[in-house]
């Protein structure tokens, strides 16, 4: 009977999305407060009933009711409680049910938070993402129900893919969708702006912290993503260049860009139109990743058994969802372009250049993931794009982005001059350059990557030097120690969280260039007490043994490693085969280091006790999440800065006074 | 006019560099693309002699062997109406298995094995990558109308075709009980 109730929450939440998504949005147009006002207990209901399918959904999981078709597959008694509630969003139906549900969630938060909105544009908020829960409702109703019962109903389930039972999987795809779906909201200021002609300061402040956080999201979600493909996998990769991976990453480009853009709409009112795009284009690309990954129509790692029917019916909405609001675009937009002029060396420039290069990247990055669905179309024949391609496009764009990032804090709006600049930064740029010089001469580097070496590190230096460099020169006024600290408190904030972000990026930079030009990887064959060194590490092989765990059972290896005569880590790789699923595993072993991972991982066995292995050297491989995680800290302090804590209280004033004040 | 000016130059110089940039890019595609191919169209000599190309199918039941070196595995492909012997070199991924779907990307070495870098490894169990699927598709389909035209063509094989009254033995073979 629960899953049954499970299945009507949802019905009625559909409901609710279909009055969502109409009335308030009529209302907005002939002036009718009352439907106008139905918008927020709306979107509250929404998420209630969302909220509550979720809820039974998790109880089928924890009480192993088996009868449930999605309960079955995915889960089984002897599964730790953990990667029971985890398992809810392990597969399609359950995780498009997260999906939705957070949907929802985004709904409520907007209409809670946005008591300084005016009436009419709330209810045009939340209509539009009343439409877009529409289309998720009805997709997993129509096409993938996750309450279907199974009859005669099974004794044990089918476990989780062993893959997916590890805690950075648990919490991975709540947090990528936590962003994806949070895009949805500035993609609905963007078509209620859109709708309503006023697309001003005003607007893309009320946008902005949204934005911000969805992409903290998705930051840390992708960096998560990335930090459990090198454990979890074995490979000791951290990013594969799979269509799965580029489609988070295309909209977390196309969201950084509608950050900085959208920071020009507030300050200066130019770029709207662009702004729009862009809020548009990132949710866009949200949903084509949603397309890509549950189509199954590019071969992934990542891509799961499909059905053409949900292919069809995601391609459907894409197009609706794209088309509708390059419509509204199209015919909208001339209205609301024009604002600020700005000399061609101004901050605008700077990131009018910061979106140009954030745009290409995006493009390049959609070129390679669709090739192969356009030369299969052409008849060009079945292909894949290589890994390579991908590596040369990034790092052919990624140092003019970084350049330009350490000059970008500097300038001034509207107009700035090449001699205040020079005077700014000449510090930052020769601090960088001997950087440069020190890396060509101390760690030389042959074959293709000994020019990126330098390259990377000298950009990070500069980075790190321009932004401490500002910083100074923003308390250069200021004389009290504690002139840091009052600033944070007071009006610094975003300023504060951009540089940390920056300096996220720079330590990305540093961890990636390292880690891929001097990784060391051996694969081997070894018995027990042989020794194999690696980048001037010992490993000793000391046998495997079996051990048994809670639904699988391990042979688990134990290595020593030394550094000179010193023992200095024990690793415990596994290779384990889960009793239902009857799936081998690799459990790889890692040593943490700041600035360097060991990284051992079981093969096969061979005869006599001997096994293939894997070695690896990882220098420097935290830095790329560690900078994204500073990053996500950088935005967090940015959302949280006086300026929107202010327009929350401005609210308080009558609604002419709002309207003065933007 | 003069702002004007500069704008429309500011613009001129964006679409050119995002010309100039889409030029190398599409120009490096084509350079770092790897086809797919399956046994049989290898075997039609489709595939580059000299290029990486990907090559799927099926591994064939109770194929795989190691080679000495302990690392070094041979395992056939076959796409149910051409096989082609695989040698991988490493490790390979955890779900690969015998009789399941594969896919392979290297080049030809000598003697007809194809010598891969790459083994995909597959996410779920019952996902099947859409080039293997089609290759089998068609390769089924291609048998199915092979056997129809043994079928269906008496003259060409007539013991197979009509059995006759004089040649009992092989009915009784063809016909089991």
């Amino acid at each position: 009977m629960i899953p049954e109730l499970g299945h009507f929450a949802l019905i009625l939440a559909l409901g609710l999305a279909l009055i969502q998504a109409s009335v308030p949005l009529a209302g907005s147009y002939s002036g009718n407060r009352n439907w106008m006002n139905m918008a927020r207990p709306l979107a509250w209901g929404q998420f209630i009933f969302a909220g509550i399918a979720f809820a039974l959904l998790l109880q089928a999981f924890l009480t192993d009711d088996f009868s449930v078709v999605y309960v079955a597959s995915n889960s089984n008694t002897l599964m730790p409680t953990l990667y029971k509630v985890s398992a809810v969003w392990g597969a399609h139906e359950g995780s498009l049910l997260l999906w939705a549900t957070f949907l929802a969630a985004w709904g409520a938060a907007v209409a809670t938070l946005s008591r300084n909105l005016p009436l009419q544009v709330v209810a045009r908020v939340l209509a539009v993402m009343g439409m877009v829960g529409i289309g998720f409702l009805l997709f997993m109703l129509l096409t993938s129900n996750p309450f279907d019962r199974i009859f005669p109903m099974p004794l044990e389930g089918r476990d989780l893919n062993p893959l997916l039972q590890d805690f950075g999987l648990a919490v991975h795809p709540p947090l990528l969708y936590m962003g994806y779906v949070g895009f949805s909201v500035a993609f609905a200021f963007a078509i209620a702006a859109l709708l309503g002609g006023k697309l001003d300061a005003s607007w893309a402040r009320w946008s902005r912290p949204w934005t911000t956080t969805a992409w903290i999201f998705l930051t840390l979600g992708i960096a998560l993503g990335s930090w459990w493909a090198y454990y979890e996998l074995g490979w000791g990769g951290w990013w594969f260049w799979d269509p799965v991976e580029n489609a988070s990453f295309m909209p977390w480009l196309a969201g950084t860009a509608l950050m900085h853009s959208l920071a020009v709409t507030e300050k200066r009112g130019a770029f709207k139109s662009w702004t729009v795009l862009l809020a548009i284009t990132a949710f866009s690309l949200s949903l084509l990743g949603t397309f890509l990954v549950r189509s199954g129509v590019l071969t992934s790692v990542h891509a799961f058994a499909t059905d053409p029917a949900r292919g069809a019916f995601i391609l459907l909405f894409l197009c609706l969802v794209i088309g509708g609001s390059l419509a509204l675009y199209a015919w909208r937009a001339p209205a609301v372009s024009g604002g600020g002029r700005f000399d061609l060396l101004s901050r605008e420039s700077l990131l009018l250049s910061n979106n140009l290069l954030l745009t290409l990247l995006t493009a390049f990055i959609l070129l390679g993931t669709l090739a192969p669905l356009i030369y299969e179309a052409m008849g060009w024949g079945k292909i894949s794009v290589g890994f390579p391609w991908f590596n040369t496009m990034f790092v052919a764009v990624t140092p003019f982005l970084a350049l330009l990032m350490g000059i970008g804090p500097w300038t001034r709006w509207k107009q700035d001059d090449v001699g205040r600049l020079g005077r700014a930064l000449w510090v930052p740029f020769v601090v960088a350059g001997l950087a440069f010089l020190l890396t060509v001469v101390f760690m030389p580097l042959l074959g293709d990557g000994w020019f990126l070496v330098p390259i990377g590190i000298g950009l990070a230096v500069w980075l790190l030097a321009s932004h401490v460099l500002v910083v100074r020169d923003r308390l250069r006024h200021k004389t009290s120690p504690g002139a840091f600290f009052s600033d944070l408190a007071g009006n610094g904030r975003s300023f504060y969280g951009m540089v940390l972000a920056h300096l996220g990026v720079a330590m990305f930079i540093v961890g990636a260039t390292m880690v891929s030009n001097f990784g060391q990887e051996k694969d081997v064959r070894m018995s027990p007490g042989d020794a194999q060194e690696v980048a001037g590490y010992r490993f000793v092989f000391q046998g495997v043994r079996n051990e048994r765990g809670p639904n699988y059972i391990a042979a688990r290896g134990h290595f020593q490693v030394f550094e000179g005569d010193r023992q200095i880590a024990e690793l415990w790789p596994e290779k384990r085969n889960y009793f239902a699923s009857q799936k081998p595993m690799t459990e790889a072993s890692i040593d943490w280091g700041f600035t360097r991972d060991l990284y051992v991982s079981l093969g096969e066995p061979l005869d006599g006790g001997d096994w293939a292995l894997r070695l690896y050297y990882k220098p420097y491989v935290r830095w790329i999440w560690l900078g994204a995680v500073l990053m996500a800290l950088g935005g967090l302090l940015a959302i949280t800065d006086r300026r929107y804590r202010l327009a929350r209280k401005a609210a308080t004033l009558p609604a002419g006074a709002t309207a003065i004040r933007s | 006019m003069k702002a004007r000016q500069k704008r429309m130059m500011f613009i001129g110089l964006g679409l050119a560099g995002v010309g100039v940039a889409a030029w190398l890019a599409i120009g490096a595609l084509r350079g770092n693309i790897a086809y797919f191919f399956s046994p049989s169209q290898v075997l039609a000599k489709e595939a580059p002699e000299n290029a990486v190309y990907r090559l799927g199918g099926l591994v064939v039941k109770n194929s795989l062997a190691r080679q000495a070196d302990g690392l070094t595995v041979h395992f056939d492909v076959t796409d149910n109406a051409e096989t082609v012997k695989v040698s991988y070199t490493g490790i390979l991924p955890d779900l690969f298995g015998e009789g399941q779907g594969v896919v392979t990307k290297g080049r030809m070495g000598p003697g007809g094995v194809f010598v891969a870098e790459e083994v995909l490894a597959k996410h779920d169990e019952s996902y099947m990558p859409p080039e293997v699927q089609d290759t089998l598709k068609t390769a089924h389909a291609e048998g199915i109308v092979k056997m129809a035209s043994q079928d269906t063509n008496p003259a060409g094989n007539p013991a197979l075709g009509n059995a006759s009254p004089d040649q009992p033995g092989r009915v009784a073979a063809g016909d089991k009980p």
